[in-house]
Formats: structure tokens, C-alpha cells, sequence
């Protein structure tokens, strides 16, 4: 606990506040789209809050994370504050390398960036492995769920034959329903043990980080679980996972499809490969789409305050956004309980011996 | 299309996360939790498999007790209704005995009192033959004159008399 908090103000205690002179006075049209896609998208600082000071500068509060790029075989170390602060590049070996709307490229000493027809930008990249906003949300999570179930775990070997008390109270019918809802309804019965604690990890993970980025201010409003490298990653760990532990049965059932005729087969078989892929494709999309979608029509909410700049509609646009909120919340714990179920389900198909 | 391509980093990092929550929460928190819970819904199977059987065995004994309390009743009942049989047998006897001894009784004392009349007859007979030869005699000493004819009408007369 106590480390925790300690990480927790090492972090705070990075934190920088840069004024800008930009004249007050003069309002520039709203970008939604633009204030948005920047919401959900990863970032290389931890955005805390904006506000204008009494003088009338916008101040920005931000969190410096750590920068830690790979290039020409050696890890290279920043902080990202150094980044955003000057629009000079800093030097990376016997290269520079500059930040451009969360993306690093290699330039020259001038940071000079070219760019092709279209506008893009086409210099190269070093491999990026900051610890950008995602990763240190998700550091948190994890940490969060350390900090829980070994507590729990304690507190379970201790006095498991007790009725549940305070915290474990709210876990164990979570617990029980994944055990027995998820993996003995979907997965064999003999089999079904071995999964739980994958497939316990697996909600927890996932629904924690639902939470988290259900949360509008600091440390929360991470659009991790709607980014697609995470979902992307799990759904890799459920392919495996899936794959892995399936019986002789399930290989035999894509690729011979016995009992069917021959020229069926013919069709079946390459339908069949492509079901192994689509199934983890199908958990990343769904896991993606619905939490950026939330995360995406409860700023559009907001912003339409912005954009109409009325106060009247903004109780409106509360009341909404609250009702959204409320599905949110909702939609994290049911995201959390579909991918789970989903890769029970999976599984369950490929460690069942056919009966025919 | 910057929201549907994976970074290779944030790819890594989560890798790694899930990796080492994997590890370290089947490790040292899930055994933990999901024996505990299956102890204990083991034990609380048990306890009620147990209670289930310890109410059936009480209803059982609960029979039984009934069971023996009924034959306990129906012994009971045998027994009285033997009692009132046995009862009524020897005063039945009882009275039979009683009454053929006072038949007995009766009979012998018809006979001691036949016996005593024959006997007060007899002595009656004797006083009054005797009295009579003394009064006779009185008389014939009063009338000396025709003794003879005078004890043949006291004689007849005593011939008369039946003492039977």
C-alpha cells in the first residue's frame, strides 16, 4: 500500500504546469472531432486539467511520462515533457528525433519533417515503448488488481470458511459467477478448473480497465480498453489460449470435417481455418467498438454545450451524458462478461470431444 | 485510420501486464480464493447432507418410540382385560365355594338339629312315660280302687299320642 501511494506522488510530483500566451479574448471555433479523437487516443502525458489563471493565461497541467524509444539496437530514455515543452529535436544516438501529434520521427539536427503529396509525414520512426498514458493507466490497473486479490487471497486462506466479510463480500459472487456462469456453463466439467483462473484474470483485467476509463479526471479518462493494441493483445491471448489446449477432435473437426461430402468440404474447410481467426478478430472488434464508441458519445454530448455554446442546453447534455454514463457503466462490466464468456465458449469448442 | 492500428509498444506493454497478473494471480491469489470457496461449499454440503440425515434418523426414532408406545398400550390393555377375566374366575370361585360350604354347613346343621330333635324326642318320650307312671302312680294311689281299669285307658291314651 504504502509503495503505491509512493509511486502515486513520484508521479504527481512530475507534474509541470506550462502557460501559454495566447490572447484570451480571442475564441477559436470548436473542434470536437479534433478534441475528441484526442480524448481517445493514446498520449504521451497524462492530461490533468486546463484552466485559465487570474492573469488570463490558460495554464496546463500535465504528467511527464516516461519516453523510452529503440533505436539502432539501444534503448533510449526521455521524459516526455522534454518533448512537448521545446519544438526542437532532442538527439538520439547520432540521429534527432522530434514528437509530432504523438508520434515520434527521426530528422535531422533542424527537425526539419517531410512530408509526401498527401501531407503525411514521411520519416521514419524509432520503435515507440513509452510508458505513454494507456500503459501507465494500465500499470495502474494492474497494480489496483495486485493490490486486491492478494489481499483477497490472504484474507481467503485465512478465514475462507467464514462468510464473506466487507470487500470479499463484493468480489466472491463475481468470482463464483465467473467459475460457474462463465467457465462450468461453457467448458466441460472436468476441464472447466484448469480455465478459471485464466479466464478470472481475463474479466478483471478487463472490466477494471472498463472502470478506469469510464472515469472523467485524473488518473482515469484512459481510453485503453478502446484501444485497439489492447483488445487486440487479449484477443491474442484467448486465440492462444483457445488453440493450445484444443484436442486432437477440434483439429480434426476444421480440417478433414468428417461426415460431410466431398465437395462440401471442399467449402467447409477453408471456412472452417478462417472461424479460428475470426472468433479472436470478432472479441478485438467488439471489445474496441464498444468502448470507444461510449467514450465517443459522451464527448459529443459535452461538446455540443461547446458547440452551440448555450448555457441552456447544458443541463440537457448533462442529463444525457449522466444517462450515458450509466450505460457505461453498465457496458464495462457487460464487455467485461461477453469477452470473457465468449473465450469460455471457445475454449469449451475446442477441448469438448466430438460426439460424432 | 490512427485509431485501428496497433502500436507496437502499447501491443508489448499490455503483453506484459497481462502476463505478469497472470502469473502472479494464479500463483498466489486465485489457488488461494477458489479452494476456499470450494471448501467451503463442500463443507456446507456436508453440514446439510448431515442435518438431513440427523432429521431423518430423529424421525425414524421418533417411530420407533411411537411404535413402542403403542405396544406398550396394547400390553397394558392385555394385561388389565386378563386381570378383569382373572378377577371375575375366582369370584366366581370364589362364590361357588362359598356356596356349596354354606350348603354344607346348611345340610350338616339340618342333621345336628334332626339329630337333636330325635334326641329331645327321645327324652322328651322317656320324661313323659316317666312322668307318667309318676302321675299314674299319684292317681292310683288316689284311687286305689280299680288300678287296672285306669291303666288301660292311661295307656290307650298314650297309644294315641304319635311322637313320631
Amino acid at each position: 500500500m504504502k509503495k503505491e501511494l509512493l509511486i502515486f506522488f513520484l508521479l504527481l510530483s512530475g507534474i509541470t504546469a506550462q502557460a501559454s500566451a495566447v490572447d484570451p479574448g480571442k475564441e477559436e471555433p470548436m473542434d470536437a472531432f479534433g478534441l475528441i479523437m484526442e480524448h481517445i487516443s493514446d498520449s504521451h502525458q497524462w492530461h490533468v486539467i486546463d484552466y485559465t489563471n487570474r492573469r488570463g493565461y490558460p495554464v496546463h497541467i500535465n504528467v511527464p511520462l516516461p519516453v523510452i524509444l529503440w533505436h539502432n539496437n539501444s534503448l533510449w530514455f526521455y521524459t516526455s515533457g522534454d518533448f512537448y515543452h521545446g519544438n526542437h529535436p532532442l538527439p538520439l544516438g547520432d540521429d534527432y528525433v522530434i514528437l509530432r501529434d504523438e508520434h515520434f520521427f527521426i530528422t535531422g539536427q533542424e527537425g526539419v519533417l517531410k512530408t509526401d503529396e498527401a501531407g503525411n509525414i514521411i520519416n521514419a520512426s524509432p520503435l515507440d515503448f513509452s510508458i505513454t498514458k494507456n500503459v501507465a493507466s494500465m500499470l495502474m490497473s494492474m497494480a489496483l488488481l495486485l493490490l486486491i486479490f492478494l489481499s483477497a487471497g490472504k484474507a481467503y486462506a485465512r478465514y475462507g470458511m467464514a462468510p464473506p466479510k466487507g470487500f470479499r463480500g463484493v468480489l466472491e459472487p463475481i468470482i463464483l459467477f465467473v467459475r460457474d456462469d462463465v467457465a462450468r456453463s461453457q467448458i466441460s466439467k472436468d476441464k472447466a478448473d484448469k480455465f478459471v483462473p485464466f479466464l478470472l484474470t481475463l474479466f478483471f483485467f478487463i472490466w477494471i480497465n472498463n472502470m478506469i476509463g469510464i472515469v472523467p479526471f485524473f488518473p482515469g479518462g484512459s481510453n485503453l480498453s478502446g484501444n485497439i493494441s489492447f483488445t487486440a493483445t487479449l484477443a491474442v491471448f484467448s486465440f492462444l489460449v483457445i488453440n493450445v489446449f484444443a484436442v486432437k477432435d477440434y483439429w480434426k473437426h476444421i480440417f478433414l470435417a468428417p461426415g460431410m461430402p466431398f465437395l462440401i468440404r471442399f467449402l467447409l474447410v477453408p471456412l472452417e481455418f478462417i472461424g479460428i481467426l475470426t472468433k479472436p478478430f470478432a472479441l478485438m472488434v467488439r471489445l474496441f467498438a464498444n468502448i470507444t464508441a461510449g467514450h465517443i458519445i459522451i464527448l459529443s454530448l459535452i461538446s455540443i454545450i461547446f458547440i452551440i455554446k448555450s448555457i441552456y442546453i447544458a443541463p440537457v447534455s448533462i442529463l444525457l451524458s449522466l444517462v450515458m454514463f450509466m450505460l457505461e457503466l453498465l457496458v464495462a462490466v457487460l464487455q467485461a462478461y461477453i469477452f470473457t464468456l465468449l473465450t469460455a465458449l471457445f475454449i469449451g469448442m475446442s477441448t469438448t470431444k466430438s460426439e460424432h | 485510420m490512427e485509431l485501428l492500428t496497433p502500436s507496437p509498444g502499447l501491443v508489448f506493454w499490455t503483453s506484459l501486464t497481462f502476463i505478469i497478473l497472470l502469473v502472479i494471480l494464479r500463483k498466489y491469489a486465485w489457488p488461494s480464493i477458489l479452494r476456499a470457496l470450494k471448501v467451503r461449499e463442500e463443507t456446507i454440503s456436508f453440514a446439510l447432507e448431515d442435518a438431513k440425515r440427523a432429521n431423518e434418523e430423529v424421525e425414524m426414532m421418533e417411530q420407533q418410540r411411537k411404535k413402542i408406545k403403542e405396544e406398550a398400550r396394547k400390553e397394558r390393555d392385555l394385561i388389565l382385560k386378563e386381570a378383569r377375566r382373572m378377577k371375575s374366575e375366582i369370584l366366581a370361585e370364589a362364590q361357588d365355594t362359598a356356596r356349596a360350604e354354606t350348603q354344607r354347613m346348611l345340610e350338616k346343621a339340618g342333621r345336628d338339629i334332626e339329630k337333636q330333635r330325635k334326641d329331645a324326642m327321645l327324652e322328651i318320650r322317656n320324661t313323659i312315660g316317666q312322668l307318667s307312671v309318676e302321675i299314674a302312680e299319684k292317681i292310683l294311689k288316689e284311687e286305689l280302687s280299680g288300678e287296672d281299669k285306669h291303666k288301660k285307658v292311661i295307656n290307650s291314651y298314650l297309644s294315641e299320642i304319635n311322637f313320631n
